[in-house]
């Protein structure tokens, strides 16, 4: 009870005394002043965006500029699709509670992709082989391609994949054990 | 209970004097005169709009409105739509349908933007409400073409089907083959956003056929342009068409067909769709060009001296969406050719590359403002602009009611002085008394808002990005802008300041939103405490922020104001700041 008599001083005195002051003169939290931009979904993380001096380079920031995604994927010809557009799919986890999204443009192959889903839900998916898919975890990474078809990920090569691939499926347990052993 | 004077009307009279008054604002105006007018007003209203489903329960507003026929509900903040929002935030509909399929079974009309639908959620309408008459789905997703065909074969009623922008999963159900022979109600139907639905087109021109009320129909890219003719022809009473892909191999016959078609059309006018146009066969809608009032070509990649051909067979355009292939020449002609034009999008053809590839500046913008004094609504994408042409499209047209503009790199400066872009801006809100919503980008400095916060009293929307100095910009906006109701904000260094000493502002308002900020998870709990009809919804996918020491800054912050008090559907990385009522501002 009594700490919170701090935060009403904090926010009697500190709050209404607005100053024209230059940021960050006096508050512990300038320190995130400079980090306002923050890429999530990009592994070589942008540095501070606010050095006005240096252009930015390529890399996206997310949600900019604001444009919506169905619009990003129609108005372009078809030859743009290999350039800065991002191929957002949803990734669902049997036993999960929502599902999540990735942008496949972000990585250059399987191992960087699986590394990223391993992470996002927690878990480990075995190791690859082709005669006999994912071994050594009860998790099997699946994905729906044009076709409508749930295939392995890992059989085609990766530029084939990140065109074809609609969703992605982790899929757990005896179902998973089935598409491991080579139908 | 109250005497009825010689003075009073009996309660039918009055009901009968407020069907007359249609408008949520002028009604919300009549239920506070007084008890009986609530109560009479409660009783005869119709149609409901909830502007945020967290709001309110749906029991609450099926409590006090039981007689509705309509609802409207709007679900994820906006930023949603670039993907701010993380998947599974929330949004959901289901709560709301369980409850009104037990307490409105005569309810004709659902209209959602931005949230979750589920098939079950369908499949729930199509079963309880037997006079079902209008679905607008806009931003939605969650459900499937499943669920589409279970509100085709059950709704009897059904004028409408509108799929705005939906992220469908198609699952090839041929949707349309599932409205039964005997159904003929259908006005309008958009099924543009249904991606690879192969659609059977002897179906659809049999439903065309028989549905002679048809007025609006928007197909999808699967549509290929040699199936239009046919459609048109059996619905020459349209007034809405969007065609699918507008590209074909056409023998000389059937481009003459085609061009038959619409001349067919006398009803025709609001054109769209137009994926992957070949120029060639853009003449065969030369004969409606003049009636058109609205156009979309934002999806058609076609070059500047075709777009402005286009353009100039249509002197009475109203609305025109087009990418920036048009560039400023043919902006120039727009101004010259349509002196109607009342709202303008450009959208970018390639936002992600880093030099322009078209010649669209702000110079199209001017010739625009200058040369259509009707001009009240723009959404401009472009990667120069200066304080300059700011100034001069503010004078040029004071009546904008939404002036949007991105300039595609952030923080871009005046080009011909490196100038921040606050006078520019200045302008807009200083000019343009009656501006309803507003939407910054380039180099902008405190000073705007000081602008805004002093002359932007009709704003109602504000989104920022990229923009500012300190708090006392964000002071600027909650302190000033008297009619503001929703602030969207990303990427501006504005902390906890300005938020706590303007904390009674956020119940005036529907919705902020603030990401990339720099408002500590404390200043978050503090006006959770202090506020208990707000939400303080903390969204952070780096884990709990009790972990994480708490001047640290969050990641996404959603307040929004709301008498149903925190939400039960929260996913695990969004936590609503609890209320301590012994903290309570007296």
């Amino acid at each position: 009870m009594e700490g919170s008599v701090a935060y009403d001083n904090d926010l009697n005195l500190k709050a209404t005394e607005l100053r024209l002051g230059l940021p960050g003169t006096h508050e512990e939290q300038q320190a995130v002043s400079s980090s306002t931009v923050r890429n999530n979904k990009r592994p070589n993380g942008e540095s501070d965006a606010r050095n006005e001096t240096a252009p930015p380079p390529k890399a996206q920031i997310v949600g900019w500029p604001p444009i919506r995604s169905y619009r990003k994927n129609n108005s372009q010809p078809k030859k743009t699709e290999s350039e800065g557009v991002g191929i957002y799919i949803k990734v669902s986890m049997d036993g999960a509670p929502y599902l999540r999204k990735i942008d496949l443009k972000v990585y250059s192959g399987y191992p960087e992709l699986l590394q990223a889903v391993e992470n996002m839900f927690k878990f480990t998916i075995g190791e690859y082989s082709e005669r006999e898919g994912y071994k050594g975890s009860d998790y099997a990474p699946t994905y729906e391609d044009k076709d409508g078809d749930w295939m392995l990920v890992g059989d085609v090569p990766w530029e084939m994949f990140i065109t074809s691939c609609k969703r992605l499926r982790i899929m757990k347990g005896s179902e998973a054990r089935g598409l491991g052993c080579g139908v | 209970m109250h005497k009825k004077t010689a003075f009073s009307f009996p309660d039918e009279v009055l009901e009968h004097v407020f069907s007359f008054i249609q408008s949520d604002k002028d009604r919300n105006s009549v239920s506070m005169v007084c008890k009986s007018w609530y109560e009479i007003e409660r009783w005869c209203r119709r149609k409901v709009f909830v502007g945020n489903c967290y709001a309110v329960s749906p029991r609450m507003v099926i409590k006090r409105f039981p007689e509705i026929r309509s609802i409207e509900l709007k679900g994820k903040p906006h930023f949603a739509d670039f993907n701010l929002v993380p998947d599974g935030w929330g949004g959901y509909v289901f709560p709301w349908i369980v409850e009104m399929a037990g307490a409105v079974p005569w309810l004709e009309e659902i209209k959602l933007k931005r949230m979750v639908v589920t098939d079950e959620s369908l499949e729930l309408i199509a079963k309880s409400f037997k006079n079902f008459k209008a679905l607008v789905l806009s931003s939605c997703e969650g459900f499937s073409t499943d669920g589409l065909a279970a509100i085709a074969a059950s709704c009897k009623n059904l004028k409408e089907l509108d799929l705005r922008d939906c992220d469908v999963d198609d699952l090839s159900g041929h949707l349309l083959s599932h409205f039964p022979d005997t159904y003929t109600s259908l006005v309008s139907l958009n099924i543009s956003c249904l991606g690879s639905d192969e659609v059977s087109f002897s179906t659809l021109e049999r439903l065309v056929c028989r549905c002679t009320n048809l007025r609006t129909l928007r197909l999808n890219r699967a549509v290929p342009l040699d199936k239009i003719a046919n459609i048109l022809r059996r619905a020459p009473q349209l007034v809405d068409f969007g065609t699918g892909t507008y590209a074909a191999d056409l023998r000389p016959d059937s481009y003459s067909d085609l061009a038959g078609a619409f001349s067919s059309c006398k009803e025709l006018r609001s054109l769209s769709g137009f994926w992957d146009v070949v120029p060639d066969y853009l003449p065969a809608i030369y004969p409606v060009c003049s009636k058109l009032t609205s156009l979309n070509l934002s999806y058609a990649t076609i070059q500047s001296p075709e777009l402005i051909k286009l353009v100039s067979h249509c002197p009475n355009l109203q609305r025109l969406l087009v990418l920036d292939y048009i560039e400023d020449s043919g902006l120039e002609v727009l101004a010259s050719s349509c002196k109607n034009l009342q709202e303008l999008r450009v959208f970018p053809s390639d936002p992600f590359g880093v030099e322009p590839n078209v010649s669209l500046t702000e110079q199209g913008l001017v010739a625009v403002s200058s040369g259509c004094p009707k001009l009240q609504s723009v959404l401009y994408f472009c990667r120069r602009m200066s304080n300059e042409a700011l100034v001069t499209v503010a004078k040029n047209c004071p009546n904008f009611t939404r002036f949007r503009l991105c300039i595609i790199e952030p923080r871009t400066a005046d080009y011909q002085t490196l100038e921040p872009l606050d006078v520019g801006f200045g302008a807009i809100v200083q000019y343009c008394k009656d501006l309803q919503r507003l939407s910054l980008s380039g180099l902008l400095t405190d000073r705007v808002f000081e602008y805004i916060g002093t002359y932007a009293k009709k704003l109602e929307m504000l989104s920022v990005a990229f923009a500012g100095d300190s708090d006392l910009g964000l002071h600027h906006v909650l302190s000033g802008c008297e009619s503001l109701r929703k602030l969207e904000i990303r990427d501006c260094p504005f902390g906890d300041k300005a938020l706590l000493a303007n904390a009674a502002k956020l119940e005036t308002m529907r919705s902020l939103w603030m990401s990339s900020c720099a408002v500590s998870f404390r200043a978050c709990k503090l006006l959770g405490q202090k506020m208990p009809r707000l939400n303080v919804e903390v969204i952070d996918e780096r884990g709990p922020p009790d972990s994480r020491p708490e001047s640290c800054p969050v990641d996404k912050l959603y307040i929004y104001r709301t008498v149903a008090g925190s939400r039960f559907d929260m996913p695990p990385f969004v936590w609503t700041m609890e209320d301590d009522p012994s903290l309570q501002l007296s």
